[in-house]
């Protein structure tokens, strides 16, 4: 069949960087699934944006719909045929529907029962009509999170719909939406390019380079990049390239041109964190460093559009980031001059959550309960005064301008007023670490105080948003409780402190909210729900981690209360797995558990009652191994938890090899029973086994 | 181009697209958006093109006029037109150019930056327009006003004189800024910013500011009653202004803050929930200039 290759291009008001890319993958995937949908055979598909265009060129599109052959069922025979042998109303009817003649329908079998059946030839019609009619339902099913409309259309769209290209090998399909006719032309760069005809769909992106419009976001890219090591080549520059960043660029421009300006060398003065801040929040500039990674007096931009008149490109930037970084060192010191405890006296007026009280009360929540998990780590004299230093002033740097004007400087700022205002190295570091981990990847906090700040901080947002009934929904997670529950699941992990569970942690917590007055809901039900949120948590700690799904399975079954214990089972197990004698151990228990569920839960042992020699073996074992087990856990050593239950295998063995379990005489057999019951209590313990994927 | 130079060539050319050119409200408010011209008039069916200048007070950005950048009273050149043209970004940048202001020899970008005014029920999708890195416009389709969804959408542009003449003049200094030639911007504002400053931070007083928002608001809800909704209008401002008062004197807590935040948010969206059933009631008198064109 004959192919054309097709482009669709929509031309947009400067579409928000952010949502481009989105927007350029569902352009190709809506068309694809459409062309699909609609039984249009083609070849590969090519997308493209700029701020100002998504577009697509699909290559090979046939020029007509395939045909289709469809057989449709009717009446069964005994409706459909009369006595005599000819066709009922019914069948009429249904030929009629079916738009063929009576001649045409056939009998055929349909699960036993003879029925009529209509076969229809649909014929494929042409591609270029069918997109005439079907292109605004492809353009209304792109979606994105903020739309709008403009004039009186009712259309929705991330930004106005100015111009459409429909071009079908060279054929212009004239389609409508939002009120623009489809056409083949296109409009350039919005300064240097003019409005120009596309012959056909494959010369779309060359037409539109001499228009000044680089549509290959990839393209546009690795331009820029280039551009920046070229510079950083010409002036011995190190050009800290954040990916972010230059996805953003990358969306601003359609036609991009780096350019450097400088700034005053007193701003350097100034935290490098605050410049590099400041250039980037409110500029999207690059920050310049020497080749130590010291930052330079220099910024560097994006142009869109070309060389001509760099110059005032660059003054304009310069007079703009040098207000900026007044307004910065402004701020700086405006807030050296404010006392730490001024500071914190203010958090009393920042709302926290609504319902919750202020900012203030949670920092009060915060001591208090860092001084409860101070004692069960056991921290002594001087690691304590540091910590309650740093906990009662952890969240002070909310009070600063710095932070209010850039809220992801929250910690580093604190860091630096703090050691400006004489705090402790310790309590200085604190400050910063309490943050982390801020994401998922991010470092753990490296000093305790900041560790058990940052549970402490963590724990208590956690517990209080789930006391108003805040919970993260499906990829709704406006106050990043999945991040901060993880962050306290990675933190115990890392710190592996045996005083403290997950669970003594909500409880503090719930405690804290309920005698301050805070509590609204049940406190048993919030508590169970953090658990299962806990626990899925911890799951996705483990799988991080590299570990099995099945052994992940087996150790959640078991105790959780302390994250690194699991971890640390869910290792052991890990490397056993592997091991030949494994399957034997698993075995052996399995089969205890599987036969103890036949006897009474909780049933003890009665040793008068114990006759074979193999069942007083297994009596003995289960008590040695119990105590060696309980040993190894107050350790938090699953090694050892795990030899101390392995050392039982071959005595079960025996003990089945020996003894009929289900003996005839009632109290042999529930004796028996219940030693079994034992060995599942206690194998239980360390993970449910018969969820163990054991390869035969 | 010293200021009124600007103010000049800017009304000229917006007179050539057909808008009214309107004069500053007389009533205190904090940004062009809240002329009666702008919010009352982009709300219903009837079209609606005007520009004016708009002193704009914001009382917490007061600097006893030492400050380059900030001050209490700035002034916005406010554009609307309603509903919006499909060429209003073209229309915007030959604005620019009237101003002598080559896209060729600069680097005019549109960023991204949703407008939003939650005491006034009012958002809206848009850009800010960067000239060389410097925002100089605010560039907005409302898309609710008043708490109403904007049918049609109106575009405002909201040009920041200052901003745009400190580029175009090349000067650091607000207070250096050519007004008309022989007086500086200095000249004219440094003594009121430098007052207000005084008055709002050091002299105004709470309890009779909090009487004051008292009153506006029980003035605004009995022109309401009659449904008179200028004066209603007007009284919204004086509530709103206050607030701005007692916010920057420090004098509310956060919850009271968002308590007066609601009650001016409130009379804005019944105020403007009755203007549209009066003009409705007049028979949207405008919609008959536009040949009768009815909007839906």
């Amino acid at each position: 069949m004959a192919e054309r290759d097709l482009l669709l291009e929509i031309g947009v008001e400067e579409m928000p960087a952010r949502f481009v890319e989105s927007g350029r993958q569902q352009l190709k995937e809506t068309l694809e699934k459409w062309l699909k949908n609609h039984r249009i055979g083609h070849g590969p598909a090519r997308s493209y944006a700029t701020p100002r265009r998504l577009a697509v060129v699909v290559e090979k599109v046939s020029e007509r719909q395939e045909d289709v052959e469809a057989e449709v069922r009717g009446p069964a025979k005994r409706i459909a045929v009369a006595e005599d042998g000819s066709w009922t109303k019914a069948a009429q009817g249904f030929a009629r529907k079916q738009g063929i003649s009576v001649d045409q329908l056939r009998l055929k079998d349909y699960k036993g029962e003879a029925y009529v059946f209509a076969r229809k030839h649909e014929e494929g019609q042409p591609t270029a009509d069918l997109l005439n009619k079907g292109l605004a339902e492809i353009l209304e099913g792109l979606h994105f999170p903020k739309s709008m409309r403009w004039g009186r259309r009712r259309t929705r769209f991330i930004r106005p719909v100015r111009w459409l290209v429909c071009l079908f090998g060279e054929e212009t399909v004239p389609a409508n939406w939002a009120g623009v006719t489809a056409a083949d032309r296109t409009r350039g760069h919005r300064f240097l390019g003019k409005e120009t005809v596309i012959k056909t769909p494959s010369d779309y992106v060359e037409v539109l380079r001499k228009e000044w419009v680089l549509a290959d976001v990839e393209e546009r890219r690795n331009r820029i990049r280039e551009q920046l090591s070229e510079m950083e080549k010409e002036q011995g520059w190190n050009i800290h390239v954040d990916e972010e960043l230059l996805d953003e660029v990358t969306h601003l421009v359609e036609y991009p041109t780096a350019l450097y300006g400088t700034f005053d060398e007193s701003y350097l003065e100034l935290p490098a964190a605050v410049l590099i801040t400041t250039m980037r929040e409110h500029q999207r500039y690059f920050p310049v460093e020497n080749t130590d990674g010291g930052l330079l007096p220099y910024f560097v931009t994006v142009r869109n559009g070309d060389e001509h008149a760099l110059s005032n490109v660059a003054r304009g930037n310069e007079k703009v980031l040098s207000a900026r970084l007044a307004d910065a060192r402004f701020f700086y010191e405006e807030d050296l001059k404010l006392p730490i405890e001024k500071a914190v006296a203010k958090l009393d007026d920042v709302v926290y959550f609504e319902g919750l009280g202020s900012v203030g009360d949670q920092v009060r929540r915060i001591r208090l309960l860092v001084e409860a998990l101070a004692d069960r780590i056991g921290l002594d004299e001087k690691a304590r005064v540091s910590l309650f230093r740093a906990s009662e002033i952890c969240k002070f740097d909310l009070s600063t301008h710095m932070v209010d004007e850039f809220p992801e400087l929250s910690g580093v700022m604190g860091k630096e007023y703090a050691e400006k205002a004489g705090e402790s190295p310790e309590v200085a570091r604190a400050i910063l670490e309490y943050h982390y981990p801020r994401f998922a990847g991010d470092r753990l906090p490296e000093g305790t105080p900041g560790a058990v700040i940052s549970l402490a901080d963590k724990m208590d947002t956690v517990v209080s948003a789930f006391s108003l009934g805040i919970q993260p929904t499906g990829s709704q997670d406006p106050y990043g409780l999945r991040r901060r529950a993880s962050g306290v699941v990675q933190i115990l992990v890392d710190r592996g402190w045996s005083n403290i569970t997950l669970g003594e942690l909500t409880d503090l917590c719930l405690e804290r909210l309920k005698s301050d007055g805070w509590l609204k809901r049940d406190a048993t039900e919030v508590k169970r729900e953090l658990a299962a949120f806990f626990g899925l948590r911890l799951k996705a700690v483990l799988q991080e981690e590299g570990i099995r799904y099945d052994l992940i399975d087996a150790v959640l079954a078991s105790d959780t209360g302390l994250p690194r214990l699991v971890v640390e089972k869910a290792r052991v197990l890990g490397e056993e797995v592997e091991k030949e004698e494994f399957k034997n151990v698993a075995e052996g228990f399995s089969r205890a558990a599987n036969l103890a569920a036949k006897g009474t839960p909780g049933a003890e042992v009665n040793r008068d009652l114990l006759e074979a020699w193999s069942e007083r073996e297994l009596y003995a074992a289960i008590n040695s191994a119990r105590d060696a087990f309980e040993a190894a856990r107050e350790e938090q050593d699953a090694r050892g938890m795990f030899e101390a239950i392995a050392k039982l295998a071959p005595v079960i063995h025996r003990f089945f090899d020996d003894v009929l379990v289900m003996a005839e005489d009632e109290g042999t057999r529930m004796n028996r029973l219940a030693l079994l019951g034992e060995i599942k209590r206690l194998t239980d313990e360390f993970a449910a086994f018969n969820k163990i994927v054991i390869a035969s | 181009m010293n200021i009124q130079e600007i103010i000049l060539k800017l009304q000229s050319y917006w007179s050539t697209q057909g808008c009214v050119l309107a004069q500053p409200y007389d009533v205190e408010k904090g940004a062009g958006t809240m002329n009666p011209m702008t919010f009352l008039r982009c709300l219903g069916p009837e079209p609606w093109n005007v520009a004016y200048v708009e002193p704009s007070r914001r009382p917490a950005d007061g600097r006893y006029g030492e400050n380059p950048n900030r001050v209490y009273q700035h002034h916005q050149f406010q554009v609307i037109m309603k509903p919006s043209p499909d060429n209003i970004q073209e229309l915007y940048l030959d604005s620019l150019k009237a101003l002598g202001i080559s896209p060729l020899e600069h680097d005019i970008r549109f960023v991204e930056d949703n407008w939003e005014n939650p005491a006034m029920g009012a958002a809206g999708l848009g850009w800010e327009v960067w000239l060389d890195g410097m925002e100089v416009t605010q560039f907005t389709y409302f898309q609710q006003i008043g708490g109403m969804e904007a049918d049609p959408v109106s575009v405002e542009l909201t040009y920041g004189l200052e901003r745009l003449a400190s580029y175009i003049q090349d000067k650091e200094n607000i207070y250096d800024l050519e007004w008309v030639e022989g007086v500086t911007y200095g000249d004219i504002f440094k003594q009121p910013e430098y007052e207000h400053s005084k008055y709002t931070f050091e002299l105004s007083e709470t309890e009779k500011l909090i009487r004051w928002f008292d009153d506006f608001e029980g003035e605004a809800e009995q022109a309401l009653e009659q449904n008179l909704v200028f004066p209603a209008y007007d009284y919204v401002l004086k509530c709103s202004h206050t607030f701005n008062l007692l916010d920057a004197r420090g004098a509310i807590s956060v919850s009271e803050r968002t308590g007066y935040l609601a009650r001016v948010r409130n009379l804005a969206r019944r105020t403007a929930k009755r203007y549209v059933e009066e003009r409705e009631r007049l028979g949207f008198p405008m919609l008959k200039q536009e040949g009768g064109v009815q909007h839906g």
